[in-house]
């Protein structure tokens, strides 16, 4: 069964050097005369049931533009997006956690944001801390924690809230290795009881061993979507060629050029 | 779907807990402030410029009660959707809950004040019946500033200026509204400044109850309508706006 479904899905950023009340731009955005940037163009895919995505490209390819988009955090400027089931997002560090409370204060707050009961959050407690790995330092201040902590604690109560899709970006750039193995056993689990993972990273080793299926991002725009090997191995080669004279991270991928929209 | 009320209680703890974690006096706090300045205005308007009203205490601290809540519970609420920018970048949720949860946590701070008030009516005038009235005019009033702050909340995302001129208008409320003195006093080609303006509404009904012990007559049908009315456009805007947060934060 299908489980996301994305037709022809764009998005355009708006560039506001200066939001400003008492400025002539506020009379051009009610004219929608500012510059913009596509983040995305015109992407399709359709995801299966028990899928495991990985989403790889350069920096500014439009990976997380493409997560927020999935997630339901921000909405497409062209194309549609038809997601069956609830999402559970990790986008990037923390999601959303507190530094100035507990460890255990932000398991409620991010768990119930996150779409869990009371009584739910109050039964799988232990669970997502044994997960998270914290039991010594739940009831410690967040700020305390390193950001390989705070990243397993969102983690954790994000494998825990039941998503029918989890949603991963960069989850595991700052988790131990020894996290990392755990984190792909529960993946495979999950997947197997027919759930979906999109996920992104820039660890080629990590997306292989993840995922089963990549999609490859360049400027926005899907340049290759197939078997999660063969496109990392594609990608990993032109990463090497291009290396030496302009590595792919720091290319012109990453600054494209804004354009002058015109008047809609 | 989510639990919006468990969410609520999250947000409101939340607030607390950040604001609260290294105070001794806490939430007692939120008494100190009200006090100090009904001492202040019933120095000055008894000492200084001599008011001849009885318990002119009584009577500054029925009309600053609801402005301070209104005035607190606005411009937090205002700014509550920026300054809660990494959940609504990170987590899908009805947004609108922000604003709301921020509102909520102000008014458990208004009800303790409440609670010394009506001590204080208790030992000066006595119990009446027109008390009833109270839960009421406080659903009105908590109606009103949510519409308000959701309608400010959003706009503040994008233009940050919004949270000053709210501040500002605040500012200019405090003097515009009944607080150290009666609507009686005001000149009859001023009054539909007051007769607009919901905070007096509420401050005028407030000294009818405790004070007066008479019933809030018309102007509480005219506080109610433009309380659902505020609350239904505001709601209406946020859901409008909310869909492009996580461009602008």
């Amino acid at each position: 069964m299908v489980i996301i479904d994305l037709d022809q899905v764009s998005k355009r950023y708006l560039l506001h050097q200066r939001r400003q009340l008492f400025s002539q731009h506020a009379w051009k955005q009610i004219r929608r005369d500012v510059k913009s940037f596509w983040a995305l163009r015109d992407v399709s895919f359709q995801l299966e049931e028990g899928e495991r995505l990985g989403i790889i490209g350069a920096n500014g390819a439009g990976k997380t533009t493409l997560l927020r988009l999935i997630a339901g955090i921000a909405r497409p400027t062209s194309g549609a997006i038809r997601v069956h089931g609830r999402v559970g997002a990790v986008l990037g560090l923390g999601t959303g956690i507190h530094q100035d409370l507990t460890g255990r204060e932000n398991v409620h707050l991010v768990a119930s944001l996150m779409g869990l009961t009371r009584p739910e959050v109050r039964n799988r407690f232990d669970a997502i801390v044994e997960f998270s790995g914290l039991s010594v330092f739940i009831d410690e201040a967040v700020r305390a924690y390193s950001s390989g902590m705070v990243s397993r604690l969102g983690l954790s109560v994000a494998i825990h809230s039941d998503p029918e899709i989890l949603v991963l970006d960069e989850v595991f750039a700052v988790g131990d290795a020894a996290f990392t193995k755990k984190c792909t056993a529960k993946m495979e689990e999950f997947t197997r009881s027919g759930r979906t993972v999109i996920f992104v990273s820039h660890s080629l080793e990590t997306v292989v061993s993840m995922c089963n299926r990549v999609i490859w991002l360049d400027q926005g725009m899907v340049r290759r979507d197939g078997p999660a090997g063969e496109i990392t191995q594609e990608y990993g080669k032109l990463a090497l060629e291009t290396a030496a004279p302009s590595p792919p991270e720091s290319s012109t991928a990453d600054l494209a050029v804004p354009e002058q929209h015109q008047q809609s | 779907m989510n639990d919006p009320f468990y969410i609520l209680r999250t947000l409101v703890e939340k607030d607390f807990k950040v604001r609260y974690r290294n105070m001794s006096l806490g939430i007692f706090w939120s008494l100190v402030n009200p006090l100090i300045m009904m001492s202040v205005l019933t120095f000055v308007f008894s000492s200084v410029f001599a008011a001849t009203r009885e318990h002119f205490w009584l009577f500054v601290l029925i009309g600053l009660l609801p402005y301070n809540f209104f005035a607190l519970a606005w411009s937090t609420g205002t700014e509550s959707v920026v300054g809660n920018a990494p959940l609504i970048k990170h987590v899908p949720f009805q947004r609108e809950l922000v604003p709301v949860s921020v509102v909520l946590g102000n008014t458990l701070h208004y009800l303790l004040q409440l609670v010394l008030l009506l001590i204080a009516v208790i030992v000066v005038q006595g119990v009446n019946i027109q008390w009833l009235w109270l839960p009421l005019v406080l659903v009105l009033q908590l109606v009103f500033v949510c519409g308000l702050s959701l309608i400010t909340a959003a706009l503040d995302v994008y233009y940050r200026d919004v949270a000053y001129v709210v501040q500002a208008v605040n500012l200019v409320l405090f003097w515009l509204c009944p607080i150290f003195y009666g609507f009686e006093d005001v000149p009859g080609q001023y009054a539909w400044l007051y007769e607009i303006n919901p905070v007096a509404a509420v401050v005028l009904i407030m000294r009818r109850i405790f004070l007066a012990g008479v019933s809030p007559g018309l102007t509480i049908l005219k506080l109610a309508a433009v309380s659902v009315l505020t609350l239904w456009a505001g709601y209406r805007f946020f859901g409008r706006m909310e869909k492009d947060f996580s461009d602008y934060l």
